[in-house]
């Protein structure tokens, strides 16, 4: 039994090779699906060089990203959290628990969120109160509130396309469902005069609580059907929209500049959303993107430091970069963005 | 005496006096009529899953073959010692230090100067905008050719770069006028360009190897993006599932099938064979996961913990068949040898199993084959991940990250560039290609040495 030896023997030399596994030699990075296409650009760009290999880059999520990076210390375990939403406490602690103590906070840039439907449909011109009165699940009504009904962008407010309201927003395991929640649904709720009413007839033991009941009941969403989450990438948006060209889509402005020939882009509250209106704050739905760093790994891993410092240089993340190019919005403060990574600072407690 | 029934002959379950055979009666024609329905059903059933197949294997070849075929740009570049190499000294090392951005500007100032050369009006492009044609992955190209031979410098090659993508999907039909107008990433003058440039033979389309050798590309580049990495790391997974599972399968099936004695414990761990070959492939790589990596601390994306996810997967599938084999050797072989004196283990090896080998290796290749295609295990532990690098040689080389084909497929699919939907396309028929090989392979063997008895 020739063969039986040869699978044997080829066994025992995989089996001793397990034993003689080296040393991990090249970045692990994990997170946000906004962030992988800058990272990967970044990683390429990077291992390009020769000097170091290229950083594997992985998705997946923020929110799984942050828990990777605080799994503990050592090499089965990544270097680098990409995120779209800022650390939370939890993550801190359970970091801190596993003995991830000194994480560094890297701000890459912004990035937009846009309002996009179907190149061929009406041109959309939203404030966050109509998103607010189309998908939130209590509205205002004659000055009562009622649960939503509206069965078209021209029933949430008038002088809107008379377009059956269908939203593909992200998934609660994406960061940019967080800011979405906050920058769109919360300031619609407030803006449309939906809040004051709920807040009245909130309950609490102190305004506070009722205040943070309050903003809960915002959130809810409805749930006859209008609204769908979408817990893939910005891919699976693109093609549900594809599917039903009634629907408005969240997506990235990155992602949106890359597919002009078959997304219109919708303006909110008057301004239409470019690299420019973002950096200069006034498009309201915007969000710093973030990486965050193992230091213990810097000088352990080859070329993390060196990546960091690669990643912040101006030829990727300045005015002229080319993630700029690739619709990172840049952030205005990138000096001492690069001052404080060259220096490995550690990031400060959460106010 | 009553007169004779005509029919009489045909007995009293005729039931139809004066009919004829050849004349069917109702209740045959009602048979005869249910028996065509039941072939039209047949018919329809059929055609409905060709049309299926037609429409996927249509609407994949139709995405995915442009893939194979991709646009260059052959530009003799002049490589200027002088910026190339400050040091003046040759060395490597010290060259090293011009980054990719120093050679594409090289590579950007050929193009523009071929542009002139050639006397193609450019209308009112810039020379960094007619630069900006040719795709980010050359001017690595051009730094590793450079490199690698140092007396290039100062000399003129012939370069063959890849053009950008948005170039390419003009020649291809993906982008029109229309949508290079809204593009911020391309723009008219530049495929009217792209086209002037074409007539003068500058710009070629042909066949593109790239595709099958080159390495993944991040978002900026769908044209360089190639299936080498997924290819070799799907190859090591191979490997590791074949080493693993052949052996420990063979070794299982045997001895179930040819030693153990039949009791309730062996009837009990046959159930639960049968049963592991239905367990969803995502049960294996959540196992994976919390074996390999958490517990036995595996590098995350490596081959080896990918084959041994596999491993697991396969094994019932290679088991099942393999017994099957064996018991379809006639127990007359087995007697024949015990009754000439050799002993259950000659028995076993000199002649059952030899026999059986055909079936073994046909039920090994299509679980080979169901190994290759999976997806759903490999998700879980890292290997849908951006691998630029080859994994390095075997053994080491299987604890390198890397990636594999189905999980390459997934992970285009979901990139932001609309380049990358045709290299998806593309990577679905290398994967079918794959498949159809190993079943081919499969059938040969079954057919060749298959014996009945």
């Amino acid at each position: 039994m020739s063969l039986m030896k040869i699978s044997a023997s080829a066994f025992a030399i995989l089996a001793a090779s397990a034993l003689t596994a080296s040393a991990r030699d090249q970045l692990q990075i994990s997170g946000s699906s906004t962030v992988l296409p800058f990272a990967t650009i970044v990683a390429e760009a990077f291992g390009e060089q020769g000097t170091f290999k290229t950083p594997v880059v992985e998705g997946g999520g923020s929110g799984a990203g942050r828990a990777a990076l605080c799994k503990g210390v050592g090499e089965d375990t990544i270097d680098i959290a990409n995120s779209s939403s800022r650390i939370k406490q939890s993550d801190i602690d359970t970091c801190k628990t596993n003995g991830v103590t000194d994480i560094m906070e890297v701000k890459i840039g912004y990035d937009g969120i846009v309002f996009a439907s179907d190149i061929n449909g009406p041109d959309f011109a939203l404030k966050v109160a109509d998103v607010y009165n189309a998908i939130g699940g209590q509205v205002v009504k004659d000055g009562k509130l009622v649960a939503n009904t509206n069965a078209t962008w021209a029933d949430a407010t008038a002088g809107l396309p008379a377009q059956k309201i269908l939203a593909l927003i992200p998934g609660s395991k994406h960061g940019t469902r967080e800011v979405f929640t906050q920058k769109v649904i919360d300031a619609g709720c407030k803006s449309s005069g939906a809040y004051d009413l709920i807040l009245a007839a909130a309950t609490g033991k102190d305004d506070a609580e009722k205040a943070a009941n309050a903003t809960k009941a915002c959130d809810t969403l409805r749930t006859d059907g209008v609204v769908t989450e979408i817990d893939g990438d910005y891919t699976e948006t693109l093609s549900r929209l594809a599917a039903d060209k009634n629907a408005v889509g969240v997506f990235g402005l990155s992602f949106y500049e890359n597919n002009t020939d078959k997304l219109k882009v919708a303006t909110v509250e008057g301004i239409l959303p470019s690299t420019a209106t973002i950096a200069d704050g006034t498009y309201p739905v915007s969000r710093p993107l973030y990486m965050y760093v193992k230091k213990q790994h810097i000088g352990v891993i080859p070329g993390l430091q060196e990546y960091l410092d690669f990643f912040v240089s101006d030829d990727m993340v300045g005015p002229e970069g080319k993630l700029i190019e690739y619709g990172l919005v840049a952030d205005p403060n990138l000096a001492q963005t690069q001052a404080d990574v060259k220096a490995d600072k550690v990031m400060d407690p959460l106010k | 005496m009553t007169a004779i029934d005509p029919t009489g002959a045909a007995g009293p379950s005729s039931g139809v006096t004066g009919h004829s055979l050849f004349a069917p009666d109702q209740r045959t024609n009602a048979r005869n009529a249910s028996e065509k329905r039941f072939r039209a059903y047949g018919v329809v059933a059929i055609t409905l899953a060709l049309l299926a197949l037609l429409w996927l294997l249509i609407s994949i070849f139709s995405a995915g073959l442009p893939a194979f075929r991709q646009t260059f740009i052959e530009i003799p570049v002049t490589l200027d010692a002088a910026v190339l190499d400050k040091a003046g000294h040759g060395d490597p090392k010290e060259m090293a230090s011009v980054t990719t951005i120093g050679y594409g500007k090289q590579i950007a100032k050929a193009l523009a100067e071929e542009v002139k050369a050639k006397g193609v009006d450019a209308g009112t492009l810039t020379d960094k905008e007619i630069g900006e044609m040719v795709s980010e992955d050359s001017a690595a190209n051009l730094r590793n050719m450079v490199l690698a031979n140092p007396k290039l410098l100062g000399t003129t090659v012939q370069f063959q770069a890849l053009a950008n993508g948005r170039i390419d999907g003009y020649f291809k039909g993906r982008v029109t006028m229309e949508t290079a107008a809204r593009d911020k990433n391309t723009s008219p003058e530049k495929l009217m360009l792209a086209d002037k440039l074409r007539a003068a033979g500058v710009v070629v389309m042909k066949f593109n190897p790239g595709f099958l050798t080159m390495t993944d590309a991040s978002d900026k580049r769908p044209e360089a993006a190639g299936l080498g990495v997924a290819i070799i790391g799907s190859l090591y997974m191979m490997f590791v599932v074949l080493c693993l599972a052949l052996p420990i399968g063979v070794a299982a099936s045997v001895y179930l099938e040819e030693f153990a004695p039949k009791n309730r414990w062996t009837d009990l761990i046959e159930v639960n064979i049968a049963n592991l070959a239905a367990v969803p492939s995502i049960v294996y790589g959540i196992l994976g996961l919390g074996i390999f990596i958490n517990i036995g601390g595996l590098p995350r994306s490596a081959p080896i913990v990918g084959g041994l996810v596999l491993t697991l997967m396969t094994l019932p599938r290679i088991i099942i068949p393999t017994r099957a084999a064996l018991k379809a050797v006639p127990p007359s072989i087995r007697d024949a040898a015990l009754g000439v004196g050799a002993s259950k283990l000659q028995t076993v090896t000199h002649h059952v199993l030899p026999l059986a080998m055909p079936g073994v290796l046909t039920g090994t290749i299509i679980g080979l084959a169901q190994a290759l295609g999976e997806t759903a295990p490999l998700l879980l532990i890292g290997m849908v991940a951006f691998v630029k690098d080859f994994p390095g040689a075997p053994p080491s080389g299987l604890f390198d990250p890397s990636s594999a084909l189905p999980v390459q497929i997934y992970n285009w699919t979901q990139r932001g560039d609309p380049g990358f939907v045709e290299r998806a396309s593309g990577a679905i028929i290398v994967l079918l290609a794959f498949l159809i090989v190993m079943n081919t392979a499969a059938i040969i063997l079954r057919r060749k040495y298959e014996r009945r008895w």
